[in-house]
């Protein structure tokens, strides 16, 4: 039993930045905006916690810094995110192509970064301070499920609270309404007086924000620094968790479970002595591979908002 | 009442889009309480001057004044502020959310942060009510019949305390039974003292429930009259520019030997697991039309594409002139005297970006006599093309103009004559006329009627009753994917009894397999 608590615990230290990225994937694709960029924004994000902290730390702040580098990393994903929708709802670009030229951009523009700021170096400097677990009073001492959920990194408590906020917001509001309006049929939404752009502008930075908050994340609980392969591939995890979840916050938040514990098995199966036959290799397979199962299985049977990925052309309401 | 000021006046508004003047000096005023049809042909300019009104366009001339005050209309939202509210053709509905969801949108009603449902729900139900408008509110829109999706259109806009309505071409996908129950709420509308813009090219309609018509012509008021003072044969004159007749020459002609027989014909495809075609069975003769009646969608896709050969049948069996035809692939079937003239002319009928040369060929069997050694033989095409051109009357700027430069009717006629000079045996026209002004609507009928004369069998879909009346021998209903029974139009328009069918009851005479 404690096992299999510290298997859950573990496993949702790496499902925070899913939650935080696909949650992202959700407003974006509600609002009839594809992100395909969510790895690029996650990416953007983690190196500007990294550096963000890092030089908080540099400067003698301490306590505060993974908080300042958090906001950072939420900047910069807000940033790409910026660039996305410009060229996906102003200017109308294929939202797919968009997507992966942001991946490619982030990836090259940080990579150029850290070389360019550390002299030629591959990766960040490790940070001497990140967040840490934190047990939270009264409902961590609860036998099994205070170990499993409440003994935690503050991110993965922000994830709890986001999840819900997220599905109030989208199912509760009158934004939440309109969010989605203008992803299912952009033209009755405008024929009513809703302004499909403004609301598709926020679906994307909500996103980037969210997807900038998860790169962070990573940074500040698992890596404790910056390099080319910390994101690799949680981006697409994360549409992946998207899709799988069916668009609906607490649907991604168990899609989200379901690949963290992927990456939390690699080490937790370490503690056994079988695993020493078992190539690593193919343990940090496990994610990508059942992603793809998932997809296969799932992506077929699954309908998204209908609008998305079309731009808005009011002359053909 | 004739003294007021009007709820809405149009005063010499004028639209360019680049190349043509899509309103031209139009001027027209709505009183209150009166239903005011606008008609025209398309392209006539009718839907360009309500998305004027309306705020989706702005007029480049022209004044709009409601209550007698000049506004500028500058969105969707500013009209629904001054009570102008919108019915569009292609229904603005949030096929997911729930009618109360659609109706409020944007203008939600809250409690804190929240929408607050239960009121939504409530005024919904208050509102249907009153104006006799029956919908659940809590239904999603996508499991509601295409009737009711109007309903809820009609109810967004009182909900949004909508004085002047308008409603953009509202009977087009409505059963007859449905189209009566509008009427009928377009009556009720008008003496709340609603204020009602009916936009159509149905003179039935406007005959049966307008005060007022105005008719437009290539963006410019022909006149206003008063509807009990016109007639069908007037308004038509006034909307074409000429005189038209409404009269086929339809020659007595035994039919001769089965040409197309379907037995049992089941297609895949339909909603939630049904079947899009469900156990079809049709046969045409020589010189005979059959005419399909029914709403779109019930199956009339699925069937034409079975037929050529796009779709596979998961069940019976199509044979032409006697031969199997079920399993062979589409050029066999065109090479076995298939023809068909597309429902959608730019997407199916004519590659736009190519000329009308290369079009006149575009499926084409006779290899030998256009296409040599490997490249096409431009001058023999050419000539070919032409000869079409002339033979049916097909304007453009040449053989080597696109097609997309084509105006919709010249695009129908190029497209019969690629069909009809293949020597067809079985012609199968999906709406042939749609979207046609008056003159080529003649033209398409002419030719059908002389290829019947000819000895074609054709099948004749059709979501105009009228045409269906005119060109047929036959009348079969479709209905959920099955035929319903069938009317023979000697003995009359019966749009009852086909109304009836359409909404998916058997006939009683046929019995068929329906529940």
């Amino acid at each position: 039993m404690a096992m299999l608590a510290d298997l859950i615990n573990s496993t949702l230290v790496f499902s925070a930045a899913l939650i935080f990225a696909a949650l992202g994937g959700v407003f974006s694709e509600r609002s009839g905006v594809f992100n395909i960029g969510l790895e690029g924004m996650m990416t953007a994000g983690a190196f500007t916690a990294a550096i963000g902290t890092y030089y908080v730390q540099e400067a003698g702040g301490s306590g505060a810094s993974p908080w300042i580098g958090l906001l950072c990393g939420i900047g910069a994903g807000t940033l790409f995110a910026l660039l996305h929708a410009y060229a996906t709802v102003t200017v109308k670009a294929d939202q797919t192509i968009v997507g992966v030229v942001i991946n490619i951009l982030a990836l090259a523009v940080t990579l150029y970064l850290v070389k360019f700021m550390f002299e030629g170096a591959g990766d960040t400097p490790l940070l001497d301070e990140t967040f840490s677990m934190a047990a939270i009073p009264g409902l961590a001492d609860i036998p099994f499920i205070g170990q499993a959920f409440f003994n935690n990194y503050p991110t993965t408590y922000l994830a709890y609270v986001l999840v819900p906020l997220s599905a109030y917001l989208l199912f509760r509001t009158p934004f939440g309404l309109r969010l989605r309006a203008v992803g299912e049929h952009p033209g009755a939404a405008d024929t009513v007086g809703i302004n499909v752009t403004k609301y598709r502008y926020i679906g994307v930075l909500i996103s980037g924000a969210l997807a900038g908050l998860g790169g962070a994340t990573i940074v500040l609980t698992t890596t404790s620094n910056f390099a080319h392969n910390t994101i690799s591939g949680q981006g697409f995890i994360a549409i992946a968790a998207l899709i799988f979840g069916r668009w609906n916050p607490y649907g991604v938040f168990g899609a989200a479970f379901f690949f963290g514990m992927a990456q939390a098995v690699r080490i937790f199966i370490t503690q056994f002595e079988f695993a020493a036959h078992i190539p690593n290799e193919f343990l940090y397979m496990l994610p990508y591979v059942l992603t793809l199962l998932v997809l296969a299985g799932v992506v077929g049977s699954v309908r998204g908002p209908s609008a998305a990925g079309t731009p808005y052309d009011p002359s053909k309401r | 009442m004739e003294q007021s000021v009007p709820v809405v006046e149009l005063a010499g508004i004028t639209k360019r889009f680049p190349g043509i003047v899509a309103n031209d000096d139009i001027s027209l005023d709505l009183r209150k309480g009166e239903i005011h049809a606008l008609l025209g042909e398309n392209g006539a300019g009718k839907s360009t001057l309500m998305s004027i009104l309306f705020g989706l366009y702005q007029p480049d001339e022209g004044e709009i004044r409601v209550n007698g005050k000049a506004v500028k209309i500058d969105g969707a939202g500013k009209a629904i502020e001054l009570g102008i509210g919108m019915v569009h053709q292609h229904f603005k509905l949030v096929q997911p959310f729930t009618v109360a969801e659609n109706i409020v949108l944007g203008v939600e009603p809250v409690r804190g942060l929240s929408i607050h449902l239960k009121q939504a729900n409530e005024k919904v139900r208050e509102l249907s009510a009153r104006y006799g408008l029956k919908v659940d509110p809590l239904v999603k829109v996508q499991d509601i019949s295409v009737g009711m999706q109007q309903r809820v259109e009609i109810l967004k806009t009182l909900y949004r305390g909508a004085e002047i309505l308008i409603f953009d071409e509202p009977t087009a996908v409505l059963t007859v039974q449905e189209i009566q129950e509008l009427m009928q709420i377009l009556r009720q509308l008008a003496g709340e003292g609603k204020s009602i813009i009916l936009i159509t090219h149905k003179l039935k309609e406007i005959m049966e429930v307008s005060d007022r018509v105005t008719i437009i012509r290539r963006g410019k008021v022909v006149g206003t009259v008063r509807t009990a003072e016109t007639s069908e044969s007037q308004l038509a004159e006034m909307m074409v520019g000429r005189r038209v007749s409404f009269d086929v020459n339809k020659e007595k002609r035994e039919p001769g030997p089965v040409v197309l027989e379907v037995e049992n014909l089941t297609v895949a495809g339909g909603e939630r697991g049904t079947h899009a075609v469900d156990g079809v069975s049709l046969r045409i003769r020589e010189g005979e039309i059959l005419g399909l009646a029914g709403v779109d969608g019930n199956g009339q896709h699925e069937l034409v594409e079975a037929l050529a050969g796009l779709r596979p049948a998961i069940g019976g069996r199509i044979a032409l002139n006697g031969a199997d035809v079920t399993r062979l692939p589409t050029k066999a079937r065109i090479e076995a005297g298939l023809a068909s003239i597309p429902e959608d002319r730019q997407k199916h009928g004519l590659v736009l970006d190519f000329t009308l040369s290369e079009n006149m060929v575009l499926g084409s069997t006779e290899r030998r006599r256009f296409f040599g050694g490997g490249f096409l033989k431009d001058k023999e095409i050419d000539a070919y093309a032409k000869k079409l051109v002339a033979d049916f009357d097909v304007r453009s700027a040449g053989v080597h103009s696109r097609a997309r430069s084509l105006s919709g009717g010249n695009q129908q006629k190029a497209i019969i004559a690629r069909e009809l000079e293949r020597h067809p045996k079985l012609i199968v026209a999906v709406q042939p006329t749609r979207g046609l002004d008056i003159g080529a609507i003649e033209f398409v009928h002419e030719r059908l009627l002389q290829a019947r004369s000819e000895g074609k069998a054709i099948l004749l879909i059709s979501y105009e009753l009228d045409e269906l009346y005119k060109l047929s021998d036959r009348i079969q209903v479709i209905s959920g994917g099955r035929i319903m029974g069938e009317v023979d139009p000697e003995l009359g328009e019966d749009d009852d009894k086909i109304g009836l069918m359409m909404a998916g009851q058997a006939s009683n005479d046929q019995g068929g397999g329906a529940a």
